[in-house]
């Protein structure tokens, strides 16, 4: 069903974005708030009118807006359409996305550059709803490529920092190779299906139709349909921050707070589990490349666990939970579980989106203090950001009946199915995370006060436009997972049904008392992390300085991050400019060496040739000058102006001459 | 009147105007600038006119202009246009406007300069409209020596050197040029002819005959490609190029960049691929190794660069690689890719060397270390110069995207049809295609690098104090570089008024040189 409302989606933020970095600054600080946030409701706005729709009308809604690529190959629309699946993205973007425009007139309220922030928050929305909304892969890809300048953008917002510069320049680096191999995939994918059936396109429409040839052509060894899913998962692990490509994501937690939460959090790194439900006819097609995917997201899981437990700096906690959490969502599609994944996609959104803003608020209050062992008893002087952070920290160690419970026990009991292997990961997983979050809240809000008088007395509760955004984001960290129950609880299951005319839904099988265990076990493991945390930083039941001290190698292994960073900036950083340099040297020495020296070698035989044609040819001529010249030297002498030497050599001459004549002439003739 | 003879109005319009430049007194400055930027401004509204009446659905030459030149060796003069050279004469003629603006700060032989620059426009539009070798030749020649004074007089420090260079390198190649045409003339068709569009058609004559023990169409197709392959520049004839951007004036860099090296790959286009298609299909692997080449070895060499120009140059490099990989591939939407990145990348070079030039007026150094943080103190400039860098990073929703996706796209596959074709495996191996596109796709990466990197060190970070006293960009900069901007950003939402142009011509060159 055609609906012009799509376009409108993207372009409010689109054209807010312009107005305002344009003319932000003699709008003023005001009207950019109103122009910024009132573009993102009224998106929102329009985006609950076409789910309305959406669900009226039992029919995709989509909007071909103009022709945009036209070869004799393929044809390619600038479209768009809503589906089941992007129905849950685009009320998920838009509506954090509104909370958080919101809580940033708050959080940014004293900021010079505020029309450069709004501006590029903008746009990310545009970009982001590009990416959801739009019906072929090259016009995902722009989305896909503009939420990563958006980012980049926003991390280096405070640019005239290195460090923060530099991360911005990182994360934009790392998701390229990702896109690199999504690039890869992509042609892939559009050859060997167009090859096999006629069909050139890039629409998801006639990729879902079609894409079936691909399984049985081979590329490398392995069917294509592995071949492109396990390329397209590779660009995936670079936006979602998945091991190899995880490492821009804790240095983006340079960005302004409310960035993190909005685009580090809730929205952009969740597109690559976004991609795989996309296309999960194609990724179901492929087992090899979804084994590869539930070890990497289980693997990630634990790993960014494990560091977030030693994180001092209360965003790179929250950083490496997110990484962490990916790799939750990235196990469960493995697992072929996409409607899993997907719900823990959107009530991450709201915990995690929570929890960014509370910490922001914790910042916000503390000046810009973000270490956690220079705060302490927050609780009482910031009590609406204490409750809500509080909130979020339960929501995501997964305590019933808040959100983070629905999801992670769905995909746990998915995984079980699946391998038990995982299913500890997983397991094992959730009990850090509720360990290190309980961790943040103790540290932050209970305990012994560690900050100095002056600074204590100037700890402030933020506005009430951030405070009601973290309440309403309590509010839905608290009911958000109540559209998908356990089964055994016979309640509802609105979530998979409403995903499964876009998404591939596996129904996990299984008994209901194996179902009821694993949710006590799992709720068992989620408590008793959350209890030990109490122990340790509450109760001080065994020093933390012992236990680093006894496991001084894991503790400094897990603080350098496993020594992650440093490994790739020698070998990849340090290596390529090592192989830059040696390609300029090559190419000044060698290549244009060669152009010089055969200049050279050409000036040489122009100069053996000009000498050739000094010396010899033209040192003939002189000398025969020179031979002259010098008898003319010689003779000269003679003439010296007397007479008497004159005559006498005439009449000798004479002489002479009369004897030749006489001899030669007479006497012959 | 006008309109049948359009495309010798924009070619000779410039050259009417260095005349007139001549009869005006030197230290008329006004007057002499007035009268540059009259008579470039005449092409582009010329341009504009070329744009709205060309028609798009006709393959062949339009806008013909032809006339008995030298009846004795039947050389003619014959002008014309098609898809393939219409996007060339619109860039040529909207970058020479926007260079005599850029060159209005020139202080140094003023009329000189811009007698010289008109002369240039004029040999660079023959260029893309002559249809007669002979002709084209001729222009092909006359572009060398204003860029030679051009370089030499108002250049850097290293100018001499850098022209000198310039000019050796291009003669070199213009004399194998120069052999090939001959060769066309005498043992191409009878009776002996200069007429290219004759010749395209008859492409597949020139064939596989002997000469001199060597197969004719594949030497006179090298001894071609080589005198284009040194414009283009391709590895490892490209050493030219970054000594001659850096000596060069900023409005000489420009045309350099975006116009100069397309006519390396237009000449390709034009003479090397419809008159040879079975050497092109020969050479077809070999060239898509080489444009890898270009594309990586050219963006590691950027990335190493300390002076912004050697790096935009060696950029240069990297993206003129695209162009010849989407002709070495020999697909349509290969083909298509390229025509359209020798125009994205005009824009977005131009773009990125009127940034370098305008701060260069400024701060008189051009080391990339030497900046940091003009974010804060140049907020206009930076916003501009950050279009430029991610145009030409290929970011999608700018120009530079859908030429290299195109590009990329075309290659990928290109070994089904390259097999089909009864191609010869030069390599050994059956997926050279794919395997150079997987390099190719990389050179994203190595792109990104490089460009985020400068930015970094220029506009980002602290802000040297040395440079607290830089003015921000000026409004006649501005307008140098607003278009440029909105072709960038244009193009990539909407790129079809320039596709659309390219479509029949491209189709019908398709056919001639795969035969299909």
């Amino acid at each position: 069903m055609e609906n012009n409302l799509l376009l409108w989606i993207i372009l409010c933020p689109l054209i807010s974005s312009v107005v305002v970095r344009l003319f932000g600054k003699t709008l003023g600080r005001k009207a950019v708030h109103w122009v910024a946030s009132g573009s993102v409701l009224l998106s929102f706005a329009l985006a609950v009118t076409s789910v309305a729709q959406f669900v009226g009308s039992h029919h995709i809604q989509v909007h071909k807006v103009f022709l945009w690529l036209d070869t004799d190959l393929f044809q390619t629309w600038v479209g768009f359409q809503l589906d089941s699946l992007s129905c849950l993205m685009v009320c998920i973007i838009t509506g954090v996305g509104s909370l958080i425009h919101i809580y940033s007139t708050g959080y940014m309220a004293h900021e010079k550059a505020f029309e450069r922030y709004f501006a590029y928050l903008n746009l990310f929305m545009a970009m982001m709803l590009t990416l959801v909304l739009a019906d072929n892969a090259l016009l995902m890809f722009v989305g896909w490529e503009g939420v990563g300048l958006c980012s980049y953008l926003l991390i280096g917002f405070y640019y005239s920092d290195h460090q923060n510069a530099d991360a911005g320049k990182k994360a934009f680096v790392v998701n390229r190779v990702g896109d690199f191999a999504f690039i890869i995939g992509l042609l892939t994918l559009f050859w060997t299906m167009g090859i096999q059936t006629g069909v050139w396109s890039f629409d998801f429409q006639d990729i879902k139709e079609y894409s079936w040839a691909i399984e049985n052509v081979h590329l490398f060894g392995v069917s294509a349909a592995v071949f492109v899913t396990l390329m397209m998962f590779i660009g995936a692990t670079g936006k979602s921050a998945q091991i190899p490509l995880y490492v821009w994501l804790p240095d983006a937690m340079a960005g302004p707070t409310p960035v993190s939460a909005l685009i580090h959090a809730a929205t952009m790194v969740t597109s690559g589990i976004y991609l795989i439900s996309r296309l999960s006819f194609l990724f179901d097609m492929a087992p090899a490349t979804l084994h590869v995917i539930a070890w990497i997201g289980g693997l990630t899981a634990l790993f960014a666990a494990t560091i977030a437990l030693v994180q001092n700096d209360i965003k790179k906690v929250l950083a490496y939970s997110t990484v962490s959490q990916l790799g939750y969502m990235f196990l469960a599609c493995g697992v072929g579980a996409y409607a899993s994944g997907m719900f823990h996609v959107t009530t991450h959104a709201f915990f995690k989106a929570l929890l960014f803003l509370a910490a922001g608020s914790v910042i916000h209050a503390c000046h810009h203090e973000q270490d956690m062992r220079k705060m302490g008893q927050l609780k009482s002087k910031i009590p609406s950001t204490y409750k809500t952070y509080l909130i979020g920290a339960i929501a995501i160690s997964g305590v019933f009946p808040f959100a983070g419970f629905f999801s992670k026990d769905e995909i746990l009991w998915q995984v079980w199915n699946h391998s038990k292997a995982l299913w500890i990961i997983g397991l094992v997983t959730a009990g850090m995370t509720a360990f290190y979050m309980f961790r943040s809240v103790f540290l932050t809000f209970w305990g012994d006060r560690r900050m100095d008088d002056h600074h204590w007395n100037q700890v402030h509760e933020s506005p009430a436009s951030m405070t009601a955004v973290l309440w309403i984001l309590a509010g839905l960290s608290l009911i958000g997972g109540w559209v998908w129950w356990p089964g055994f609880m016979q309640l509802s299951s609105f979530f998979p049904h409403w995903l499964e005319s876009s998404v591939v839904v596996h129904h996990a099988h299984g008994s209901h008392a194996a179902e009821i265990s694993l949710t006590l076990i799992s709720l068992g493991v989620a408590l008793s992390g959350i209890a030990l945390a109490y122990q340790i930083y509450v109760r001080k039941l065994f020093s933390t300085q012992k236990l680093k001290e006894t496991l001084s190698f894991v503790h400094r292994c897990l603080e350098h991050k496993y020594y992650v960073d440093e490994a790739y900036e020698k070998i990849w950083v340090q290596g390529t400019k090592k192989l830059s340099q040696s390609f300029s040297i090559f190419d000044q020495r060698i290549v244009d060496g060669v152009v010089n020296w055969t200049s050279r070698a050409l000036k040489f035989c122009v100069f053996v040739m000009g000498s050739f044609d000094r010396f010899v040819v033209d040192g003939l001529v002189n000398l025969s000058g020179y031979i002259t010249a010098s008898i003319g030297l010689m003779v000269r002498k003679i003439q010296n102006g007397q007479i008497q030497l004159y005559l006498a050599t005439m009449l000798a001459a004479c002489g002479v001459l009369t004897a030749l004549w006489v001899k030669y002439y007479l006497l012959q003739g | 009147m006008f309109e049948s003879h359009i495309l010798s109005w924009m070619t000779f319009t410039p050259l009417i105007g260095a005349f007139l430049l001549l009869l005006v007194p030197g230290k008329k400055v006004q007057w002499v600038k007035g009268i540059a930027a009259g008579f470039t401004l005449l092409p582009l509204l010329m341009s504009a006119k070329l744009f709205c009446a060309f028609d798009r659905a006709q393959a062949g030459m339009q806008f013909v202009e032809r006339a008995e030149w030298i009846p004795g060796f039947n050389i003619q003069y014959y002008m014309g246009t098609d898809g393939i050279s219409v996007t060339m004469l619109l860039l040529t003629a909207l970058l020479s406007f926007l260079c005599v603006l850029a060159s209005w700060n020139i202080e140094k032989k003023v009329k000189g300069y811009f007698f010289l620059f008109l002369f240039l426009e004029t040999g660079m539009m023959g260029v893309f409209a002559a249809l007669d070798l002979f002709l084209f030749y001729i222009f092909w020649e006359i572009m060398l020596l204003p860029m030679y004074f051009l370089i030499g007089i108002w250049g850097g420090i290293r100018r001499e050197y850098a022209a000198i260079k310039f000019f050796i390198y291009t003669l070199v190649g213009s004399v194998f040029m120069l052999l090939g045409i001959l060769a066309i003339y005498f043992y191409g068709l009878n009776p002996h002819t200069f007429d290219m569009v004759a010749l395209a058609k008859q492409g597949g004559l020139l064939g596989n005959s002997l000469w001199l023990g060597l197969p004719f169409s594949k030497v006179v197709f090298l001894a071609l490609f080589f005198g284009f392959a040194i414009k283009v520049p391709m590895f490892p004839f490209h050493t030219w190029l970054p000594d001659a951007h850096v000596e060069a004036p900023t409005a000489v860099s420009v045309i350099l960049a975006g116009v100069l090296l397309k006519m390396g790959v237009y000449g390709v286009f034009r003479i090397c691929y419809p008159f040879f298609p079975d050497a092109a299909k020969w050479f077809a692997p070999a060239l898509a190794v080489l444009a890898v080449i270009n594309i990586i070895y050219g963006g590691l060499c950027a990335m190493n660069q300390k002076d912004i120009k050697k790096l935009v140059a060696y950029s240069s490099v990297s993206h003129m690689g695209y162009c010849l990989l989407g002709l070495a591939a020999m697909t349509f939407v290969g083909l298509e890719g390229s025509l359209l990145q020798m125009f994205t990348h005009g824009t977005s070079t131009a773009m990125l060397f009127l940034l370098v030039g305008v701060i260069y007026d400024r701060a008189h150094t051009r080391g990339v270390n030497d900046f940091g943080g003009l974010a804060t103190q140049m907020p206009v400039y930076t916003f501009i110069a950050m279009i430029a860098f991610f145009a030409s990073m290929g970011l999608p929703g700018l120009s530079g995207f859908i030429s290299e996706v195109f590009v990329l796209i075309g290659s990928f596959n290109a070994d089904a049809f390259f097999l089909s074709q009864g191609g010869e495996l030069v390599f050994q191996s059956k997926s050279i295609f794919m395997i150079c596109t997987i390099f190719a796709a990389l050179g994203v990466v190595i792109t990104a690098a490089y460009l985020l990197w400068t930015i970094q060190r220029v506009f980002l970070g602290p802000l040297p104090e040395k440079w607290n006293q830089l003015q921000d960009i000026q409004p006649r900069e501005m307008v140098t570089l607003i278009p440029l901007a909105f072709l960038a950003i244009g193009l990539g939402i909407y790129p079809m008024p320039i596709l659309n142009l390219l479509h029949a011509s491209l189709t019908q060159l398709t056919q001639w040189v795969t035969g299909l």
